[in-house]
């Protein structure tokens, strides 16, 4: 990882140059913008539909998706897309039931992760796997692994274009939605979905452990600058970009793994966001009492 | 009902020529259990009829009903001569909440504009018609001052004014209301009871609007749908803004207070 080079020179141009001359760098950084691009887009929809925890869950869940496929000998990437996109189906049928219902989304997480202990203990093959699954392994992702990552990203991207209008409408406020015609249960099974294939894409850069970091904090601190839902859009993509761009570059010089310095920027990009955010809101917007109820 | 005060409101036997909203006969039942039956009335063009009754007693149920998104047991409904379907232009509609939520940091502009646009698959920046007929509505809501700040942030009157724009954007004949006016402080109320008088007598539009305080419309109401122990009865104010009748619909005394210059008052409920 870089080990036997002195360090960055500060020079930025001969950094990259440095960095990318290596082609684990090369395709680190590919499947890390493509999951940033759209762990930035779908993270939006996450966070105005709430579905921060159960998107963690999902996540966690495929853990024993990905250990149990090594178990029967098959690849864990598949084992994980498919148990995933299942689950993300399950949760997008019971939809609305779903909705403050913590105790039982964190249960099926629980079930999920032993199962996936299980599994562990079972196949010898998965020591080193686990590690990986856990928390990702960009450095090691292999080329024919990147090609399914921007084959996956861009399938999610896709669909999210064409969704977009509808998915929006159905997400901010779903009542009238339904009323104009909508099929807004059918929408809420569908961006499952396509959560499921961005969850089990981005575990591929950081592990599904630390998939908050790229699917919901960029989401939740671009949200913090702008009410307008295509520009958030834009920001948290960017802001996903920068985290995974710069957390690839400090990886390469310091021992420790790039989804640690992803997730940390992300991390610190979301609390400083927090801070600053709500006093420029404060500034621009009138600030008025809450109105109190009237007799009903 | 044929009410002597209010002569748009007919007795539905669906031969009215035409009528924005016919029930004849029409229930509804989940299950076994039957709301609502017996609901026979018709609302013509430009009728604004607050729709009232306990909780629980199925006024929001009246409403999905018309939009076609509750299935009746019996009889029927018409909206402007066609039964309910769902996603018609010509209704508008504004739900039921508490309030939107606080942290949606989705601006009021983007919200009204998802009205005109929601249903059109892919993305891409509005057209200037699509925002020339945002503009239009948030302007006859008198909304625009605030249009640019997140939802979330804006007071319940505010969000109410909102939505009504965003129903309007699809220029519709009938527009329902559900409790727009809970959580409303008494000058918030009075606004948009104002409002939508002004909305319903410029744009010649039909308004039925779900209410608990009937106090802040009842001079802008033409008549009143009220459900009681499963039956709907449409009437004039006078046929039901009495204190026998309130009494029995709410099932507690209810005093109606008919001041000199003849407003009334409903007190106690």
């Amino acid at each position: 990882m870089g080990a036997e080079l002195a360090g960055p020179t500060w020079n930025i141009v001969q950094d990259l140059h440095d960095i990318l001359a290596y082609g684990f760098m090369q395709n680190a950084f590919v499947a890390g913008t493509v999951v940033a691009i759209m762990g930035g887009v779908i993270g939006y929809f996450v966070v105005v539909r709430r579905l921060a925890f159960a998107t963690e869950a999902l996540s966690h869940g495929g853990f024993a998706g990905a250990t149990g496929a090594v178990v029967v000998n098959q690849d864990p990437f598949l084992g994980l897309l498919v148990f995933v996109t299942c689950a993300g189906v399950l949760m997008g049928i019971l939809g609305d039931k779903l909705r403050g219902r913590d105790v039982a989304i964190g249960a099926t997480l629980a079930f999920s992760l032993a199962l996936g202990s299980l599994f562990l203990s079972i196949s010898s093959k998965l020591a080193g796997e686990a590690v990986n699954i856990l928390f990702g392994n960009i450095l090691a992702i292999s080329p024919g692994d990147v090609r399914f990552v921007v084959i996956f990203a861009c399938a999610t991207l896709l669909a999210l274009g064409v969704l977009y209008r509808p998915l929006l409408f159905a997400s901010v406020d779903p009542e009238i939605a339904e009323a104009r015609g909508l099929p807004v249960r059918g929408l809420g099974i569908a961006f499952m979905v396509l959560l499921g294939f961005a969850v089990a894409t981005a575990v591929q850069v950081v592990g599904v452990l630390l998939i908050f970091a790229l699917l919901i904090l960029p989401a939740a601190s671009a949200q913090q600058f702008t009410p307008q839902p295509a520009r958030a859009t834009l920001y948290a993509v960017l802001i996903a970009i920068a985290c995974v761009w710069a957390g690839l570059c400090i990886g390469f010089y310091l021992p420790y793994p790039p989804s640690f310095f992803i997730t940390t920027l992300a991390f610190l990009t979301y609390v400083v966001t927090r801070q600053i955010a709500p006093r420029r809101l404060a500034s621009s917007s009138r600030r008025r009492a809450r109105l109190v109820p009237a007799s009903s | 009902m044929l009410c002597e005060s209010s002569p748009q409101i007919l007795s539905g036997d669906g031969s009215a020529p035409k009528a924005v909203v016919e029930f004849d006969n029409a229930s509804v039942a989940y299950g076994r259990r039957t709301i609502w039956g017996d609901a026979t009335f018709a609302l013509m063009a430009g009728d604004f009829v607050g729709i009232i009754g306990p909780n629980g007693t199925g006024k929001t149920t009246l409403l999905k009903a018309l939009l076609g998104q509750v299935p009746l047991a019996g009889g029927s409904i018409r909206v402007l001569g066609k039964p309910p379907g769902r996603g018609n232009p010509f209704v508008g509609y504004v739900p039921q909440r508490r309030s939107l939520a606080s942290d949606l940091a989705v601006r009021g502009y983007d919200l009204v504009m998802l009205g005109l646009i929601g249903h059109k698959w892919g993305f891409g920046p509005a057209s200037a018609a699509e925002r020339r007929a945002v503009d239009a509505a948030l302007e006859s809501v008198g909304a625009q001052e605030y249009a640019d700040e997140p939802v979330g942030l804006l007071s319940g009157g505010e969000q109410q004014r909102l939505l009504i724009a965003q129903a309007l954007l699809t220029d519709p004949k009938l527009l329902l209301l559900d409790e727009p006016l809970a959580s409303l402080d008494i000058k918030s109320q009075h606004e948009i009871v104002h409002l939508i008088a002004e909305i319903r007598t410029s744009r010649q539009m039909t308004v039925m609007l779900v209410a608990h305080d009937l106090n802040s419309m009842l001079e802008m109401l033409d008549g009143i749908v009220f459900i009681m122990d499963g039956r709907v009865i449409a009437g004039s104010l006078d046929d039901v803004v009495r204190t026998d009748v309130l009494s029995r619909l709410y099932d507690t005394p209810v005093h109606v207070h008919v001041t000199e210059d003849g407003h009334r008052f409903v007190v106690g409920a």
